[in-house]
């Protein structure tokens, strides 16, 4: 139950990558990474400090392309050199940072740099249609059931933690993405707000989307994951099916005491 | 932030800085409503010394003498809002009224053409101080430096031997010579408080059409209100007096259009987005190198345009035309109406509020006869009260930040 398990996998996988490989000058960070992830499936994606989590994940949304590897997108083989391959693929990112502006409001963050405009002659000016993204950002909020906003005219810079992570994994679905990389989402992160944020990633599961996660909290992989991903020395040393393994075992596999 | 333990932290952070720090505090709660109350304070006690300050006469003059720097503050506003900053746009302002004095009287042109070579020679301007702030990341700070000192010396060489050239075309003259009447007056009345009413209206109608929620009616109302008897007051004090300047106009039209542009549209949202976070911004796929230029060169050829206006009420262009505190006057402003130095939080609207209040202060401090040495300390202070209040608004958003709850 150690090995690759098709159990959970009853379709043809979204996103598969093979022997994916990045090198940083003589130091190889991934070696012949193999990879997958199914429509409706939460992957963690676990491991040390330098196991090689960070760099996977940056080769699939394309801010930092593996040197090697084959990538398949819904059957189709596909390259992501950028993140708009990655975009136009379907591939949203949640980065640690969230990249959120402070100064600007929910709905304002939601759609930066995406924004919605009046029809008619206003057009030309690029006038934005205030009241027609507030009204789908509401919905969208709604849908995700991220009901702890008093408004979604608050500045971002007021809100909690997981608060602004809501609206960060909200703002990567505006693109209709039907893959999330998430990177760490509940680190520094309240009980309370984890707990948020945890029901949110279920819902995108519901929502029929591939989920990838980074973290370093295994009790909460055990929360969201179908299948969990042990990486260790840029090397994927495990793939466990949550519901069959145990959180002694995911450790003995990080940490190398286990295999 | 605050340590879990204790349940009220306010008394340790005030202890620090003593009672000063929670006035400033108390000051930087009240918001925009702020600047009318010290404006409000400003003319209370000019008035009280001397009864000339509120006379229609001396506010015309007022108006007159705040067009300029207000035109110049927009610029401002604009790289503030960026987070960045424009220290040369004294010194550009200078360079382009010469350029146009000295293309008007020496070499023959026409005067549009000659205030459109100013403003292009501005633009200019601009567009070489956002090429190495962008491409080479070099802080504006010390580009404009760069640039007060150059164009400086840019507007010696242009005026040459002479030193000062007096304009007397009547086009440029009358930029700032010339006056409307009641016509005028109540038209622009109209335009404000029905354009003002009619749009926040309209706004109400469709945001309870899509199903969203409507802000409270009375404080639109009171708004409302607020602006009406606001500019039937200014246009009837005018009127008694000169009539309505059409640089007043023009500043007002100037700040409208900027503040439509960057609070409604997307190159605005996106000015926004790069001044609170410049690498979220070029993440969302905002060209930061675009927008970046963009405001440089607004900056610069709004600079321009406010040299040339005050060159229009001077009668003439000199070695010290833009020199003098016409910079910090321009930075202060906005700076005192709420516009931060840190980047993305300000308006447009406090171009020209902060214009009002630190040209009240100019005006009231000219008409007590005060000596220079007073003005000086008097303006320094008010810049230094104005940036106190901004970092401690600053601070406190920070705060309320980190320790709101889920």
């Amino acid at each position: 139950m150690t090995t690759e398990s098709e159990t959970t996998a009853p379709q043809r996988p979204l996103l598969v990558a093979r022997g994916v490989t990045k090198r940083f000058g003589a130091v190889e960070a991934l070696t012949g990474v193999d990879f997958e992830v199914h429509a409706g499936e939460v992957i963690a994606l676990v491991g040390d400090n330098g196991a090689g989590k960070s760099t996977l994940i940056k080769a699939l949304a394309g801010t930092q392309p593996g040197d090697e590897g084959k990538l398949t997108f819904g059957g189709e083989p596909v390259t992501i050199k950028s993140p708009l391959d990655a975009k136009r693929l379907g591939i949203a990112t949640v980065y640690q940072d969230l990249a959120l502006c402070d100064n600007l409001d929910v709905v304002a963050n939601l759609y930066l740099g995406e924004e919605i405009y009046e029809t008619g002659p206003q057009r030309a000016l690029k006038v934005i249609d205030e009241i027609g993204m507030e009204k789908r950002a509401v919905e969208l909020l709604d849908s995700l059931s991220v009901t702890t906003l008093r408004s979604v005219r608050t500045e971002v810079g007021s809100l909690s933690g997981g608060q602004r992570q809501s609206v960060a994994i909200a703002r990567s679905l505006l693109g209709d993405p039907k893959v999330v990389l998430l990177d760490e989402p509940t680190a520094a992160l309240g009980v309370a707000q984890t707990r948020q944020v945890l029901d949110l990633v279920l819902r995108l599961r519901d929502r029929g989307l591939g989920v990838i996660i980074i973290s370093h909290n295994i009790a909460n992989v055990f929360e969201v994951a179908d299948r969990i991903v042990v990486l260790r020395l840029g090397k994927r040393v495990a793939t466990l099916v949550a519901a069959d393994t145990t959180h002694d075992e995911v450790v003995g596999w990080i940490t190398g005491s286990h295999g | 932030m605050s340590a879990a333990g204790t349940p009220e932290p306010e008394p340790a952070v005030a202890a620090d800085p003593a009672a000063s720090g929670q006035m400033a505090r108390r000051i930087a709660q009240l918001g925009s409503l702020r600047v009318a109350l010290v404006l409000a304070v400003i003319w209370i006690v000019f008035q009280s010394q001397n009864d000339n300050f509120l006379s229609s006469f001396n506010l015309t003059n007022l108006v007159l003498q705040i067009a300029p720097v207000g035109i110049i503050s927009i610029g401002v506003v604009l790289v503030l809002l960026l987070g960045e900053i424009d220290l040369s746009v004294g010194a550009v302002s200078g360079l382009a009224a010469a350029v146009m004095a000295v293309l008007n009287v020496k070499h023959g042109w026409e005067p549009v053409p000659a205030i459109a070579a100013g403003v292009a020679a501005g633009a200019a301007i601009g567009a070489v101080n956002g090429f190495f702030v962008t491409r080479f990341g070099i802080p504006s700070f010390v580009v404009t430096l760069a640039g007060l000192l150059a164009w400086q010396g840019a507007l010696l060489q242009v005026l040459g031997d002479t030193g000062t050239v007096n304009l007397n075309d009547a086009t440029i003259t009358g930029l700032a010579g010339t006056f409307y009447g009641d016509v005028v007056g109540w038209i622009l009345v109209v335009v404000v408080v029905g354009g003002y009413g009619l749009s926040g209206w309209l706004e109400r109608v469709r945001r309870g059409r899509a199903g969203l929620s409507q802000p409270a009616l009375p404080g639109f109302l009171i708004r409302l209100a607020a602006v009406a008897v606001g500019t039937i007051a200014a246009v009837l004090v005018l009127l008694s007096d000169r009539g309505i300047p059409l640089s007043g106009l023009i500043l007002v039209v100037m700040c409208a259009i900027g503040a439509f542009i960057t609070t409604r549209t997307a190159f605005g949202r996106h000015l926004f987005g790069v001044g609170g976070n410049a690498e979220a911004a070029r993440r969302s796929g905002i060209s930061v190198t675009r927008i970046k230029m963009i405001v440089f060169i607004s900056c610069s050829a709004l600079a321009a345009f406010g040299g040339i206006m005050a060159a229009s009420r001077l009668l003439a262009v000199n070695q010290s035309s833009g020199g003098s505190d016409l910079l910090l006057l321009a930075i202060a402003g906005p700076v005192i109406a709420g516009t931060s130095l840190f980047g993305g939080r300000g308006s447009i609207w406090d171009a020209l509020l902060g214009a009002l209040v630190i040209g009240s202060i100019a005006n009231g401090m000219d008409l007590l006869a005060l000596d220079s040495s007073v003005k000086f300390m008097i303006t320094g202070g008010v810049l230094l009260a104005a940036v106190v209040i901004d970092a401690t608004i600053k601070n406190q958003r920070e705060r309320a930040g980190d320790s709101r709850a889920p």
